[in-house]
């Protein structure tokens, strides 16, 4: 990789990338991509590209797993060897292992999961890209794919990044402000019921400063969840076509 | 007490319905007082009550639905079957012989064996069981001739109709007999393999265009103009 750039935000306020300080990466969400699978979607945010696969509720093996009252969600974070510069070895890392469960756990309050006992799900979640904010970007995605394999469901959950480079707060962290910024705040957040599922910290950030960040974040949450609605209506829309 | 969607509007999960005095129908949950939808669907309603006709569901077992399922294991005193449901259901050996069960003098692979189809009913259900099958009932048990296809169990309703006006239309028109198993597995035995792909056709067109109105009176027109074609060229 280059050498540590000066600066991450220059004198006009715009980042590494041409992006303001309020700015989020372009962002491209596809439902229904794989026939195989009960449900999935596809997510390209700025380089990040992620697939998701879920299968289920099914019944769940080994069968030790399951639970007599509730739905059991199992959760694979997975990053394909060419996802990143250098290449990665395809066994589950414990980064990867941790990413799933901290994944499953922000997707949980999300699932009515009370309603089928004994079943399970499974989400699949395959990296192919990866460019910082993955978590994020898998959130996004899972929660879609969620939806499109037709569980019930309280809300959508949506992710997004923020953090501090260069004494300032910005949202939607890429992977040279991931890497060489002070901190990295991700929130996934339920928009309708204004429930935040996850808030993690990497990094140092003064209390003011992890409001502003938060804040910031779950504002960058709507504006995905709007396109996240928009993509799953995208699917279905023919069926409203032939209505009208 | 508003409401915050126009008829057949499609909505996501976790999309404000309506706010107050509202009951809850399918796809939809309560939460302050505000009724909101849980599955992708369209959204209706009908004297207060919130209703999301789900586009994308899977079949949940409900005692005294009638069912297609597969034979997919013999077991010591039944077989279990898979009926397109997040649960596998059980079919009793005594069930289907309809006398005591004993396992000296009985082989159940001889009677049902791994990948029969077979139409039946749920006996019992509940969360903390997996569905039981019955067969005793005139009309039930393993399917020896016909066709099978596949349909969205949410969309079963739309395939027979109001009043069953649909299904018994199609019966009609192609001379064949369909039973519609709630898990959204159909059966077409018609007399001639022609008559079962009209059949098959027709409920495939309806899957499609599920949501528009006066459906019953095109799928009627389809079938009367499929007909004639086939005769034309026997002329």
């Amino acid at each position: 990789m280059n050498e540590k750039p000066e600066k991450l935000i220059d004198k006009k306020g715009l980042r590494l990338d041409g992006r303001k300080i309020d700015e989020l990466r372009p962002l491209k969400l596809e439902v229904g991509v794989l026939p195989n699978a009960d449900g999935s979607a596809y997510v390209e945010h700025g380089k990040n590209k992620i697939l998701v696969g879920v299968f289920g509720p099914r019944e769940m093996h080994p069968k030790h797993l399951s639970m007599a009252d509730r739905m059991v969600i199992r959760c694979r974070y997975h990053m394909a060897s060419f996802s990143v510069p250098e290449r990665k070895s395809p066994a589950p890392s414990r980064r990867e292992v941790e990413l799933g469960k901290v994944i499953r756990e922000s997707l949980e309050p999300s699932v009515f999961n009370d309603l089928y006992p004994r079943t399970g799900v499974d989400v699949f979640i395959e990296v192919l890209q990866a460019d910082g904010g993955t978590r994020c970007a898998s959130i996004t995605a899972a929660s879609l794919a969620l939806a499109d394999a037709g569980i019930p469901m309280r809300d959508l959950v949506v992710a997004c990044a923020a953090g501090k480079v260069d004494d300032q707060v910005v949202l939607d962290l890429m992977d040279e402000e991931d890497k060489l910024g002070v901190a990295d705040v991700p929130v996934a957040y339920m928009p309708s019921l204004n429930a935040i599922t996850l808030l993690q910290m990497d990094g140092i950030l003064a209390p003011e400063e992890l409001e502003k960040a938060v804040n910031m974040a779950m504002d960058g949450c709507k504006k995905i969840y709007a396109m996240q609605k928009e993509a799953l209506k995208t699917k279905y829309m023919t069926v409203k076509e032939v209505e009208e | 007490m508003p409401t915050f969607f126009e008829k057949k509007q499609l909505v996501t999960p976790g999309e404000l319905l309506a706010e107050g005095d509202y009951l809850l129908g399918d796809n939809t949950y309560l939460e302050e007082n505000k009724v909101y939808a849980s599955r992708i669907g369209l959204v209706d309603c009908e004297n207060k009550r919130v209703n999301v006709v789900a586009l994308r569901a899977f079949y949940v077992p409900k005692v005294g639905d009638l069912v297609i399922g597969a034979v997919i294991e013999v077991g010591f005193n039944g077989w279990t079957v898979d009926v397109k449901s997040p649960y596998t259901a059980l079919l009793r050996a005594s069930d289907v012989l309809s006398r005591p069960f004993k396992p000296q003098n009985d082989e159940l692979s001889q009677v049902l064996s791994a990948g029969d189809l077979i139409v039946a009913k749920i006996a019992s259900y509940d969360r903390a069981h997996d569905p039981q099958l019955t067969v005793s009932e005139p009309g039930l048990g393993k399917i020896t001739r016909g066709q099978i296809m596949r349909v969205t169990p949410t969309k079963i309703p739309r395939v027979i109709g109001k009043k069953g006006s649909m299904i018994s239309m199609i019966k009609q028109e192609t001379n064949c007999q369909i039973i519609l198993g709630l898990n959204g597995v159909i059966l077409v035995t018609g007399k001639s393999p022609e008559d079962e792909e009209l059949a098959i056709t027709a409920i495939r067109k309806i899957e499609e265009e599920s949501h528009t109105t006066g459906l019953t009176d095109r799928i009627t027109q389809f079938l009367k103009e499929q007909k004639v074609k086939p005769e034309e060229k026997v002329e």
